[in-house]
């Protein structure tokens, strides 16, 4: 009798000997090595910041964006594969439409955030799919005040505070931590998310990126929209400045 | 009940669907139970995924839902109020067709077209639970003394945060304060 090791690492429908689902933790790692995603609840919504590698100076400006409107009130922030993150946002895209559709109000984030968990779960069992490598930070502003959720490739969700994924995901995290984000209204949040996305970019191994900005909260009338130009500009103003001052 | 023959003049078509919010049923007594009883499925599930009450307006969408895609088949008219924590009291209407609108109050079934003269004239905004009972009760009174479908008992219910207070009114009870001439 010959013996022929099994790699534990093909499938995700099998667990090593050891209680891992390796498919899910290479998913994890395909999360690790895109553009950094950073999500910021404040006192009144929620603010959404992305690194948009650039890896062409021949790509069109604004393609592939990152952040999602999801609902009028929800907006979704992705970091990883963006053709998996696509499948992932229509699925929440139909949740909310059916929610709308059969209750006749917006979906409760925490609902939705649970709906496709368990969609992003199921990718997780069976060996005819692999697992999405995306994280997605969800996030919305209604009557319940502002709420904000993130979505793992294992299909686990935790709510936060502040949360970030992506390449920088540590040094965000730590930037994150210095905001007194409860109390702060999210216009200044804007500016601090800016400055975050502009603190944790590598400029030596990644050269260009675009900074994406969205927000949620009761200055959108409680819907999820891209910031205004003019909030942009100033917020990305704040963060070259502000950045400066950090590096010496 | 409401039709030509009364089988029953105490049913009690005031029926719960959740803790806070119940429906008042017209037309076909088979429907509107039917209807009910799928109701307080959806919104029970609807509970246990939400952890928490389910607002009068999805119960409302859910009725509306129902009566629409079915209303060639059925004869149904639904009155849904209650209380949320969101929105405080409310009541939604869903009439024959199956159309969904929310409502200072409403008024339905047969011995409702006898008293939109009185309703009109009598509803006042903000009225206390007292004024809210005498007017509906009132009202009742005059469509049960014009209307010769309805009749027999007048049921009503109060609604509020604190939960839910049912009242009957038999025989002598009913008001009787138009014969004064």
């Amino acid at each position: 009798m010959t013996s022929v090791k099994i790699p534990y690492d093909l499938s995700a429908a099998q667990f090593s000997p050891d209680g891992r689902v390796f498919q899910v933790e290479y998913a994890l790692k395909a999360v690790e090595n895109s553009g950094t995603a950073v999500g910021v609840r404040g006192r009144d919504g929620v603010v959404f910041g992305v690194e948009k590698l650039v890896t062409s100076k021949l790509y069109e400006a604004g393609a592939n964006k990152r952040i999602f409107n999801v609902d009028q009130h929800i907006g979704v922030a992705v970091a990883g594969l963006l053709a998996d993150a696509r499948q992932v946002v229509e699925t929440a895209r139909e949740e909310c439409s059916n929610y709308r559709y059969n209750y006749g109000c917006p979906i409760p984030l925490k609902h939705m955030t649970d709906r496709v968990s368990l969609y992003v779960h199921a990718h997780t069992l069976t060996s005819s799919v692999r697992p999405f490598g995306v994280s997605a930070i969800v996030g919305s502003y209604g009557e319940d005040g502002p709420q904000m959720y993130m979505i793992d490739p294992s299909g686990v969700s935790w709510g936060y505070h502040g949360c970030a994924t992506g390449k920088a995901k540590q040094a965000a995290k730590t930037e994150i931590e210095k905001l007194k984000m409860r109390d702060m209204p999210i216009r200044d949040l804007v500016k601090e998310v800016a400055k975050i996305i502009y603190i944790v970019h590598d400029e030596v191994k990644d050269k260009n990126f675009e900074l994406e900005l969205s927000w949620v909260g009761e200055v959108t009338g409680g819907k999820h929209e891209r910031v205004p130009e003019n909030v942009f500009t100033e917020a990305e103003k704040y963060a070259k400045v502000n950045m400066v001052f950090i590096l010496f | 009940m409401a039709r030509a023959y009364i089988a029953n003049r105490v049913t009690d078509k005031l029926t719960k669907v959740t803790d806070k919010i119940y429906c008042c049923r017209s037309g076909s007594a088979a429907d509107t139970q039917a209807i009910a009883d799928i109701v307080t499925y959806h919104l029970n599930f609807h509970k246990m995924e939400h952890g928490e009450e389910p607002p009068v307006k999805v119960a409302a969408n859910v009725f509306r839902d129902l009566c629409y895609n079915y209303r060639d088949s059925l004869s149904a008219g639904i009155i849904v109020g209650g209380w949320d924590k969101q929105e405080g009291g409310q009541v939604f209407t869903v009439p024959l067709g199956g159309m969904l609108t929310r409502m200072p109050f409403a008024t339905g079934g047969s011995g409702s077209t006898y008293i939109y003269g009185y309703v009109d004239s009598n509803f006042k905004e903000n009225m206390s639970k007292e004024e809210c009972l005498k007017f509906v009760s009132n009202g009742l009174a005059l469509a049960m003394s014009r209307d010769g479908s309805s009749g027999g008992v007048i049921r009503m219910a109060c609604i509020n945060g604190d939960g839910v207070e049912r009242f009957v009114m038999t025989g002598d009870q009913i008001p009787k304060f138009y014969e004064a001439y």
